[in-house]
């Protein structure tokens, strides 16, 4: 043993008793690690579940650590690219099945049949129509959507695509990517835009 | 125990009420409701039963979890919950309640793994007596004021891994558990969502755990609460006592540090 050595083990047991924290990076890393290993696949929902793509990667950070703009940006534009519009043309469906949609919080858990259409839950975070009185807040009011707003063809494009890919207008958005991540149909998503700019809708009402 | 069949009957009652009745402010009777609640909680039938639970000799080596130790010695249970999860040398890892009562029933009672583990969770007849024994050891820590410690490199670790768990987004809705537990004043329906990333909310919130739940007529863990917000996050399921429970688990009890803790609680 040369001199020099018992001067590196105990520097290096220093290092394990004070700082023992790891960086952001390793903590991350640790952190998937970790989490693979820890949950398992039941029903429908897999372990690919914890698979990130770009959005959620960038997007997993606390508040504090604000998202710098033009990864916000980046956020955004790749969302925005990847947004499919119905073939037809036609943004509006039926506002009486969007209501249903909106009501319904099954889809795509572990305890969801796969087989039955998932619903959008709306009302778990937005107050949409005056007789729902039981909604939440994490999402703002959209009680009186196309009064306030209108219901031009731009107004239309702009809901559709913010019901199918939130990400694409607000980077790290609490909303789920409804259309882009698969959980409703493109007529469904449709529906749900018919249920905030039909003047039939209670929305509207 | 002649009480506690009165709080069910009570509890019962009262559960039918907001859904009946949903006048001027929900928001306000809901309120009501759950102070209603406290007056009754049938948590004390789980306790009773964990406390049998702990003292009887049970597992192939016939001996009863007296002598395990929940962090301050050997078969001290008073206070044991307030100052976990915690680093334990003897199996040189964090644990939280549930994972070292199951290394208990393990290395003392000689359960195998899958035994012990069999059933995290009950439901009706099929009882879980991990339910049972949280019930009453938490209750033997009820005004204890948390004091979780990030003394050892291990405990730190699992802090912050389990910040880093509490921030992951990812499945089919892009859910963490701060999109819901991440802002004050925010509510799902009519519920009300503790903020946990601040120190008011991760004590209301991590201090009322475990909890008789009315809406299930089961006393929940908080291993169960983890457990089922994953669910609802379309997660895949959270595998009881795994380490992102007790990374998870270490993030918030810390949070929750310097309250007093108040379980088993009454939800609805």
């Amino acid at each position: 043993m040369t001199p020099r050595q018992p001067f590196v083990l105990l520097f290096g047991a220093l290092l394990l008793a004070g700082c023992a924290t790891l960086s952001d990076e390793e903590a991350s890393k640790r952190a998937l690690e970790i989490m693979k290993a820890s949950f398992a696949e039941r029903g429908q929902a897999k372990l690919d579940r914890l698979e990130q793509d770009e959005a959620q990667k960038l997007c997993s950070k606390p508040p504090a650590q604000a998202l710098p703009k033009d990864t916000a940006e980046r956020i955004e534009k790749a969302n925005l690219a990847a947004i499919r519009y119905p073939a037809d043309g036609k943004l509006l469906g039926d506002w009486k099945s969007g209501e249903r949609i909106a009501q319904s919080g099954v889809g795509m858990q572990y305890s969801d049949d796969p087989r039955q259409p998932a619903g959008a839950n709306c009302y778990a975070c937005h107050q949409l129509s005056k007789q729902e009185i039981s909604f939440g807040t994490i999402g703002p009011s959209l009680y009186q959507y196309a009064k306030l707003r209108g219901s031009s063809a731009e107004i239309q494009r702009y809901t559709y695509g913010k019901i199918y890919n939130s990400n694409a207008f607000t980077a790290c958005s609490n909303m789920p990517r409804f259309g882009h991540k698969g959980i409703l149909t493109e007529q469904q998503v449709k529906d749900l835009t018919a249920l905030l700019l039909d003047p039939e809708s209670p929305v509207n009402k | 125990m002649k009480r506690s069949s009165v709080s069910l009957a009570v509890a019962g009652a009262l559960a039918l009420l907001p859904v009946a009745a949903l006048p001027q402010s929900a928001v306000d009777e809901i309120a009501k409701y759950r102070q209603q609640l406290q007056d009754g909680n049938p948590a004390e039938l789980w306790e009773a039963r964990g406390e049998e639970l702990w003292k009887q000799k049970r597992g192939p080596k016939n001996v009863s979890l007296e002598g395990c130790d929940l962090g301050k010695g050997a078969g001290v249970v008073k206070g044991a919950y307030a100052e976990l999860p915690r680093y334990f040398a003897d199996a040189d890892r964090v644990m939280d309640l549930e994972t070292r009562l199951v290394h208990c029933m393990v290395t003392q009672q000689g359960f195998s793994f899958a035994d012990a583990t069999r059933r995290p969770f009950g439901s009706g007849s099929s009882r879980s007596d991990f339910e049972a024994l949280a019930a009453w050891i938490t209750a033997e820590s009820k005004g204890v004021k948390m004091n979780v410690a990030l003394a050892h490199p291990k405990e730190k670790e699992a802090y912050q891994i389990g910040e880093k768990i509490f921030y992951f987004r990812g499945g089919s809705h892009d859910f963490a558990c701060a999109t819901c537990h991440g802002e004050n004043g925010k509510r799902i329906r009519l519920q009300d969502l503790p903020n946990l990333t601040e120190q008011a909310g991760a004590r209301l919130a991590y201090t009322t755990w475990p909890a008789y739940r009315v809406s299930q007529g089961e006393l929940r863990t908080f291993q169960w609460r983890l457990n089922d917000c994953f669910r609802q996050q379309r997660f895949p399921e959270l595998k009881f006592t795994s380490e992102a429970s007790i990374a998870l688990t270490t993030f918030l009890a810390h949070n929750a540090n310097g309250a007093a803790f108040n379980a088993p609680a009454i939800k609805r």
